[in-house]
């Protein structure tokens, strides 16, 4: 297992790089700087801005000394629109928030998924799982930029239990999360059901209650490591989803995390802040991916560290 | 139907953790305490008054500091700020402030001469890079100095023949120098803070944290999480504190309209930014104790490229400005209560009000264009208008795509770019017609007219006037008032005569404020000096 960790980690490298060096290039080449605005800055203005990021050096050389620093002193940069912050601060700063909100959500998504999942898929063809897939399907098609305003204009305006906005006491937690665990918590419905069903016509299912163990050990001890396989397959990518897709949500809710700098970045063109929270969040993916395959394996034994 | 039973209790639960029912919201403890939460549109990027450049940051740096002059609550004249009085000379080049004896920073220590001189020093040094440094080159040798021709700043017309005393010299007479005086980049800076903290002439000094900042306004930065709340403090050391009514104002970041409407009705702000245009009619018929529509110094407009075939005629050009219904646009469309533009400079900017007018008149718009030799639109080629987008601009961008289709025959196609790419089309003059919006830096038409100039950073359309250069020149140099605004009138006149650009309305200021926020008046810059604010439970 450690072999095989340690060739995945290998091989991350050479992906981080083609992905540094391909965002460094792409963010060049679209159209407008950090330092066009609504009104002209005077020429020498730009010209003295331009030379304070190292702007005005050859694009090449930049990109060598853009790579220099991070690889060998792990610094993202100064940052061109907020002038007194380096990149580095501003995801200390910003990044707990977004992990915060995505690991509550990815808790919603888990608890309430899991728990629709497996029930319709035990009460099979009966009202309750009619009730979970159609919860599954109202989930997955209401957008979070309708859900989240709908749980606010309820909880927070009429009945007052919240705040409509803010990121301070636990309680803002709550519907930031349920708004952005819900999207995933039908997911993972829709995948258990799925899982779990096709296990629980395998034939060792069988075994195990002609062997007279009780539904909820073949339910909760044999059907349910095979049922999980495709909602773990999904965690990954999703984990990566929820912290980088958490944008809207932090719009919505006013929510300091990553997601809101992450687009607002590439709207200002603040070259240094794209990279950053794009070198972040590809770590985060190939780290998450990786979990997953190491959690497969081990929940699949015809799988192997190969 | 277990499961959505169990959802809900889960939530009931959570609500009965949180006391259960409505609790008590910021705006009710906020009155009780006079600390006035309001949002702020988008975050501010930084606390430095040299490196400001948003709105926003104005909107959190007027609590924070205070210039040598401030500003009068209902009118925004210069009133006494850090200076107590001043004098101009008879040539009105040179003008003396005499500093209060009691004007303090946070940390106690007093504001001096010296402070002023080396935060205008600081602005004007190469290295900082400060976005408005150009709104000092009307002071004496300031421009040689800011562009690297001399190095002498004593060569500068600044100087402090005391501690109390600061004497600024202009490159020429400026009627509007002491309203200029009120824009943020000429606030003072403690340089001893920031030299603690780097360099204090470049940038990414760390000073403008809570834990090291100074600053010399009624109020004092309390805490700042970026993003989420920045809380300034009354200060105890503010030469006027006695008379500052509010304890604290808390500034909230909320970018997006929608979040910032349904956090005030939440009862979390005492006033918003801004409000959907969606809302504004729904507020109007249900609440219109809550909406307020104040006029703002701001026109939104298109420019002509006037160096295309078809846009290089003027007659072309006044036929297009003056196909546009321009009441139907702001009634029907906008619904914002903003006023139709005939000119450029909004009515009422620092006294004056433009007489030279684009009005609506389609069958003059329809003469100038057969004069011009496309009766109807025969043989018009497509024009096309760039637009960066946005909701709103598209919606007023069709309508004029229909009123000149009707009116003129004109074939318009609408062009859709992202912000900072149509910025770089208007820059490279990649464009034929492009939405655009101007807003005044203080209160003077100098602040729109000089957009025009030929020598201008910001006219971006080809269009020059050598007459009308010199009538802004001449007007720059005019003391009398009368005489000046019939200057700014002659060269309005010019510009609208040859039209460059495409007048479309004046701005207004929508927003929602509760009914306890006193001392909250309409003005033109929406400026609203903190220390005349305050609460009053209804």
């Amino acid at each position: 297992m450690f072999r095989f960790i340690a060739r995945r980690l290998l091989e991350t490298i050479p992906v981080l790089f083609i992905i540094v060096t391909a965002t460094f290039f792409m963010v060049r080449f679209v159209p407008g700087g950090p330092f066009d605005g609504e009104k002209a800055t005077t020429p020498e203005i730009r010209h003295n801005l331009e030379a304070y990021y190292g702007l005005n050096l050859p694009l090449h050389q930049q990109y060598l000394n853009y790579l220099d620093r991070v690889v060998l002193h792990g610094d993202l940069g100064r940052s061109t629109k907020y002038a007194s912050r380096t990149v580095n601060e501003i995801i200390a700063d910003k990044l707990p928030a977004s992990v915060e909100l995505g690991l509550l959500s990815l808790t919603v998504a888990l608890v309430l998924g899991l728990a629709a999942g497996i029930l319709a898929a035990v009460k099979r063809n009966t009202f309750l799982d009619y009730a979970a897939s159609a919860f599954a399907m109202t989930g997955i098609c209401v957008p979070t930029f309708v859900l989240g305003p709908l749980l606010v204009l309820v909880f927070a305006i009429h009945l007052g239990w919240f705040s409509a906005s803010g990121w301070y006491g636990w309680t803002d937690r709550v519907l930031p999360s349920l708004t952005l665990g819900v999207v995933y918590a039908a997911y993972v419905a829709r995948l258990t059901r799925g899982g779990m069903l096709e296990v629980l016509n395998q034939d060792y299912i069988r075994t195990a209650r002609a062997k007279g163990a009780s539904e909820l050990r073949v339910i909760f001890r044999h059907a349910l490591r095979g049922g999980l396989l495709p909602v773990v397959s999904f965690l990954g990518p999703a984990t990566a989803g929820i912290l980088t897709g958490s944008f809207v949500i932090e719009t919505i809710f006013q929510i300091p995390g990553l997601g809101r700098e992450f687009v607002n970045s590439a709207f200002n063109r603040d070259y240094t802040l794209v990279l950053g929270t794009v070198i972040l969040y590809a770590v985060l993916i190939v780290g998450l991916n990786l979990v997953v395959d190491v959690v497969q394996v081990w929940l699949n034994p015809k799988l192997k560290f190969e | 139907m277990r499961r959505l039973l169990g959802f809900l209790s889960v939530l009931l639960c959570l609500s009965a953790f949180s006391g259960c029912g409505p609790r008590e919201t910021a705006v009710a403890r906020g009155d009780r305490e006079q600390v006035l939460h309001r949002g702020m549109g988008p975050d501010l990027a930084d606390l430095d008054p040299a490196l400001a450049t948003g709105t926003s940051d104005y909107t959190v740096l007027s609590a924070l500091f205070e210039g040598l002059v401030a500003e009068d609550p209902k009118t925004l004249a210069p009133v006494p700020g850090v200076a107590e009085s001043w004098e101009v000379s008879p040539d009105h080049l040179t003008y003396t402030f005499h500093l209060r004896a009691n004007a303090r920073w946070s940390n106690g220590e007093a504001v001096t001469a010296r402070d002023f001189l080396a935060s205008w020093r600081r602005v004007l040094t190469p290295a900082l890079a400060a976005d408005n440094a150009s709104l000092l080159y009307i002071v004496q040798g300031a421009e040689a100095f800011h562009k690297g021709q001399s190095a002498d700043f004593s060569q500068v017309g600044f100087s402090a023949p005391d501690d109390r005393t600061v004497r600024i010299t202009l490159e020429h007479p400026a009627a509007y120098f002491l309203s200029l005086l009120q824009h943020w980049v000429w606030w003072p800076v403690h340089l001893p803070t920031l030299e603690k903290y780097g360099s204090a002439f470049e940038r990414g000094n760390r000073w403008g944290r809570p834990e090291t900042f100074v600053g010399n306004g009624p109020f004092t930065l309390k805490s700042w999480r970026s993003g989420q709340l920045l809380v300034a403090e009354k200060s105890a050391t503010y030469w006027d504190a006695a008379n500052v009514r509010l304890q604290a104002v808390h500034f909230y970041p909320i970018e997006d309209v929608g979040a910032e409407e349904r956090a005030f009705r939440g009862g979390q702000l005492h006033l918003t930014e801004a409000l959907p245009i969606a809302k504004i009619d729904a507020y109007r018929k249900d609440q219109p104790q809550l909406l307020r529509i104040d006029p703002y110094l701001g026109t939104y407009f298109y420019r002509i490229n006037v160096t295309r075939p078809f846009l290089n005629e003027r007659k072309v050009r006044r036929a297009l400005a003056l196909a546009v219904d321009r009441d139907n646009l702001v009634g029907r469309v906008l619904r914002g209560g903003q006023l139709p533009a005939y000119a450029f400079t909004p009515p009422g900017t620092g006294g004056y009000t433009p007489e030279a007018r684009l009005g609506t008149d389609f069958a003059e718009a329809r003469r100038l264009l057969a004069e011009a030799g496309y009766p109807g639109g025969k043989g018009a080629p497509v024009v096309e208008l760039l637009l960066n987008t946005s909701e709103n601009h598209r919606l007023i961008a069709e309508a004029l795509q229909e009123m000149w289709r009707r009116e003129l025959g004109l074939e318009v196609r609408l062009v859709n770019m992202e912000g900072k790419s149509a910025l770089v089309a208007r820059r490279m003059g990649e464009f034929q017609l492009m939405r655009s919006s101007w807003i005044g830096d203080y209160a003077d038409p100098a602040s729109f007219l000089s957009v025009w100039a030929g020598d201008s950073g910001n006219n971006y359309t080809g269009w020059s006037n050598p007459a009308y250069d010199q009538l802004l020149y001449q007007a720059a140099r005019t003391e009398d008032p009368d005489a000046r605004r019939q200057l700014f009138q002659k060269a309005e006149a010019l510009l609208v005569d040859e039209a460059p650009f495409i007048p479309l309305y004046y701005y207004t200021h929508v927003f929602l404020i509760r009914p306890s926020v006193k001392g909250w008046y309409p003005t033109l810059l929406d400026h609203h000096p903190y220390k005349h604010v305050w609460l009053e439970a209804p």
